[in-house]
C-alpha cells in the first residue's frame, strides 16, 4: 500500500491557518484511503479471502524468499497481505464514517433538544449522558457486541451508541449560549415554533463543532473498531479487517513473521494520525478564538 | 381578573384602543417560592392605532419585563399573575402558546434591545427577512425573497436586490438595524414594540433610525411602543408617555402635558436630570439614592426614600392612581384631590 512510503516528517503546523493551507499530508492519506476503499476490487492483486496453503508465511518482496507476486507477503493461510490490507481499508472507512455520522446525528440532535428545551428533558438526557460516560467505552462496546453478535452493521450501531454522548455534551453547551443570543430571541418574537428555531437557527450554528468533533472521533472510532475486531467481537473473521489481521498475526510476531502485524498496525496508525491531524486543523480553523487573520 | 376582562368586551369597539393593558402584573418567583419580584405591578395603559407610546424608567424598573409580557415570551421564572391585555379587543393573557405563535411577529412584532446581534450570522438577509413571511403567511421561499427586497426598500436600504443575497457581517450597524426593522414590519403588525432599539447606535444613525420608525408608523398605521430611558427621544417621538418606577406606572399621560407639568416627583427629577446647554454652569441634578430592592419593597410609595417632596403618608401608605388632569395619571399622594395646589409647589421646588 502506497501510503506507507510517505516520509515520516510531517510539516510544521503554523498558527496562522488559512483555508488555503489545508494540511497536505493528512488529507492526502485520507484521500488515498478513500480511493483505495472505493476501488479495492481493481487494486487488490489477489482475492483477500482465499489463500494458497502451500504459500504460507511468505515474507515481503524485499526479503529473501519474498516475491513481487505477494508484495507484502502472505499470512498463515497463504492469503495475500496487501490485498487484505486494501480490502481492510474499505471496512475501516465504511465502519468509521458511518459510525461517526450515526453517533453525530444522534448526539447532535439530543444535544440540541436537551440544551434548547431545558427543564426535565434536559435533566433526563444529561443524566443518561453522565451514566453513559461513566461506562468505559471499550468494555461497553464489547458487552454490546456480545449481546447483538458480531457483524459490520452491528459494529456501526454499537460504536454509534457508545460515542453519541460526546456530541451531546458539547452541542448542549453550545446551545445553552446560543439560545440566549439575540437572533434566537428575534426568532421567538417573530413567532417561530421551538422546532423551527432548533432546526433553522440553532442547528446550523452548532454543526461546525459537530464536524470538528466527528473528524477527531473518526480516529477513535477506527481504533475501537480495530480493537473490537482484534478481540474477536468486531467484524467477523473471513472479512479482512485490520484488527482481525493484527489478531491473527500476533502468534507469528514472536517467530519472526513481523509483517503480519506491522503492516495492518501501520495502516491503522497512519489513518488515525491523518484523521486527528485533520481534526486538529479543522478545530483551529473553525474556532474564531484560535483563528488568526 | 375574568370580570374585568368581560367589561372590555362590552365597550364600544369603534373607539376601543388597539392595545389595552389593564392592571397587569408579572412577578418573578424564585425556585423556592420565597422571593417574589414584582417586576410589573398593576400596570395599565392603552395604545391607539398610529400612536406612539413611550415607556421610560431606569434599568430594572420593569420596562423590558413589560415588553416580554406583551409578547408572552417570559422566562420560566416569571408569570403573569393578574390583569388583562387586549389586542384589538382580543384577550392575550388566556391564549395558548400555539395561538401566541400566530400572533407574535404577525400582529405584535418586536425590535430587540440589541438589533446588532439580532441577525443569525449564517443566513442571508433575504432568508431572514423572508422568514417571518414564510412562517405566518405561508409564503414560498421565492415569493418571500421577492417581498424581502420590497421590505428592504421600504426601510431605505439602497441596492436592495444585491443586499438580500449578502450576510449580516457584510452590513454596517445602521444597516443591520434597519433590516431588523424590516423584519419587524414584514407581516404588517398592528403593534410594534421597540425595546431600546437605539442604545447601540451612533447618534447620527440613531436619528435616522428614529425617523424611519416614525415614517413606518405613519405609513402602516402601526401602534408603536417605544421603550427607552432617553427622555429626549420620548419628547421627539411619542404622543403618550408612561413612566415606570419599581415595576409600577408612576405617571402616564400625553407627553406634552407630562413634560410641562409633571405630577410625580420622579418624573420631575428625570426631566431635570437631562443635560441642557442653557444652564451649563449648573451641576447636573442627580436623583439621590438607589432604586429599592424589588423583592422587598417598602410598604409605602417605592420612591419615598429618594423623593425630595416626601411626607409622612408616603412612607406608610402606597398611593393609588390619581388623575390630576383628564388623561393624566399619577401614583403620588401629592396628586390626591385634597392636596390640590401643592403639586405645582413640589415640582417648582425641584427645578
Amino acid at each position: 500500500m502506497s501510503v506507507t512510503t510517505i516520509p515520516a516528517a510531517l510539516p510544521m503546523r503554523t498558527r496562522t491557518a488559512r483555508m488555503t493551507d489545508v494540511p497536505i499530508i493528512p488529507s492526502a492519506i485520507l484521500a488515498i484511503a478513500v480511493v483505495v476503499a472505493i476501488f479495492a476490487d481493481f487494486l487488490a492483486p489477489h482475492d483477500p479471502q482465499v489463500g494458497l496453503l502451500t504459500a504460507r508465511f511468505k515474507p515481503p518482496f524485499w526479503m529473501t524468499g519474498g516475491s513481487t507476486n505477494h508484495l507484502f507477503g502472505t499470512d498463515q493461510l497463504g492469503r495475500d497481505v496487501l490485498s487484505r490490507l486494501i480490502f481492510g481499508t474499505r471496512v475501516s472507512l465504511v465502519v468509521g464514517f458511518t459510525a461517526v455520522i450515526f453517533a453525530g446525528a444522534v448526539g447532535t440532535t439530543l444535544g440540541i433538544v436537551s440544551g434548547y428545551l431545558g427543564g426535565w428533558v434536559d435533566q433526563v438526557i444529561m443524566r443518561v449522558t453522565d451514566a453513559w460516560l461513566a461506562l468505559p467505552a471499550l468494555t461497553f462496546a464489547i458487552f454490546l457486541a456480545a449481546v447483538v453478535g458480531p457483524s459490520e452493521m452491528n459494529i456501526v450501531i454499537i460504536l454509534g451508541l457508545v460515542y453519541w454522548t460526546r456530541y451531546a455534551r458539547i452541542v448542549r453547551g453550545e446551545v445553552l449560549s446560543l439560545k440566549e443570543r439575540e437572533f434566537v430571541r428575534l426568532a421567538i418574537v417573530a413567532g417561530c415554533s421551538k422546532w423551527t428555531i432548533m432546526w433553522r437557527h440553532i442547528m446550523p450554528n452548532v454543526i461546525n463543532s459537530s464536524i470538528v468533533l466527528a473528524t477527531l472521533m473518526l480516529g477513535i472510532v477506527i481504533i475501537t473498531e480495530a480493537s473490537l475486531s482484534f478481540l474477536g467481537v468486531g467484524v467477523p473473521p473471513p472479512k479482512p479487517a485490520w484488527g482481525v489481521m493484527l489478531s491473527d498475526g500476533k502468534q507469528g510476531l514472536m517467530v519472526g513473521y513481523w509483517w503480519l502485524t506491522v503492516m495492518p498496525g501501520t495502516c491503522i496508525m497512519l489513518l488515525v494520525l491523518a484523521a486527528n491531524l485533520l481534526g486538529d486543523w479543522l478545530r483551529v480553523k473553525l474556532d474564531p478564538q484560535l483563528r488568526q487573520l | 381578573m375574568l370580570n374585568s376582562t368581560r367589561n372590555f368586551v362590552s365597550s364600544d369597539m369603534e373607539t376601543a384602543p388597539l392595545l389595552e393593558v389593564r392592571n397587569l402584573s408579572t412577578y418573578y418567583v424564585s425556585a423556592s417560592g420565597t422571593r417574589i419580584v414584582r417586576a410589573v405591578d398593576d400596570v395599565s395603559f392603552s395604545l391607539r392605532a398610529g400612536e406612539t407610546l413611550g415607556i421610560v424608567g431606569e434599568s430594572g424598573s420593569g420596562k423590558s419585563t413589560l415588553a416580554l409580557t406583551l409578547m408572552r415570551v417570559l422566562p420560566p421564572a416569571a408569570q403573569i399573575v393578574s390583569g388583562a391585555m387586549r389586542l384589538e379587543g382580543e384577550d392575550l393573557v388566556g391564549k395558548s402558546e400555539n395561538e401566541m405563535q400566530h400572533i407574535r411577529g404577525k400582529r405584535i412584532a418586536m425590535i430587540l434591545q440589541d438589533p446588532m446581534a439580532s441577525l443569525n450570522p449564517l443566513f442571508s438577509i433575504g432568508d431572514q427577512v423572508g422568514e417571518t413571511l414564510r412562517q405566518h403567511e405561508g409564503a414560498s421561499r421565492r415569493s418571500a425573497w421577492q417581498q424581502a427586497i420590497g421590505l428592504l426598500k421600504s426601510v431605505r436600504i439602497p441596492a436592495a436586490e444585491t443586499r438580500v443575497t449578502q450576510y449580516p457581517h457584510e452590513m454596517s450597524g445602521g444597516m443591520r438595524q434597519r433590516i431588523v426593522g424590516a423584519i419587524g414590519i414584514s407581516c404588517e403588525p398592528r403593534v410594534l414594540i421597540a425595546d431600546e432599539p437605539t442604545t447601540s447606535l451612533d447618534l447620527t444613525i440613531q436619528a435616522q433610525y428614529l425617523n424611519l420608525l416614525d415614517e413606518l408608523r405613519k405609513e402602516h398605521g402601526i401602534g408603536l411602543i417605544f421603550i427607552t430611558h432617553n427622555l429626549g427621544i420620548v419628547a421627539k417621538m411619542c404622543d403618550q408617555l408612561v413612566v415606570m418606577y419599581a415595576g409600577r406606572v408612576v405617571e402616564s399621560g400625553p407627553v406634552r402635558q407630562v413634560f410641562n407639568a409633571p405630577a410625580h416627583p420622579y418624573t420631575a427629577a428625570l426631566l431635570s436630570s437631562i443635560p441642557r446647554m442653557s444652564n451649563r454652569r449648573k451641576r447636573l441634578i442627580a436623583i439621590d439614592g438607589q432604586p429599592p430592592d424589588m423583592s422587598n419593597l417598602p410598604p409605602g410609595c417605592a420612591f419615598a426614600s429618594r423623593c425630595p417632596a416626601v411626607f409622612e403618608r408616603c412612607r406608610n401608605e402606597a398611593p393609588p392612581v390619581f388623575t390630576p388632569a383628564p388623561g393624566h395619571t399619577a401614583r403620588c399622594w401629592r396628586s390626591a384631590p385634597e392636596m390640590a395646589g401643592s403639586v405645582a409647589m413640589s415640582v417648582g421646588a425641584l427645578s
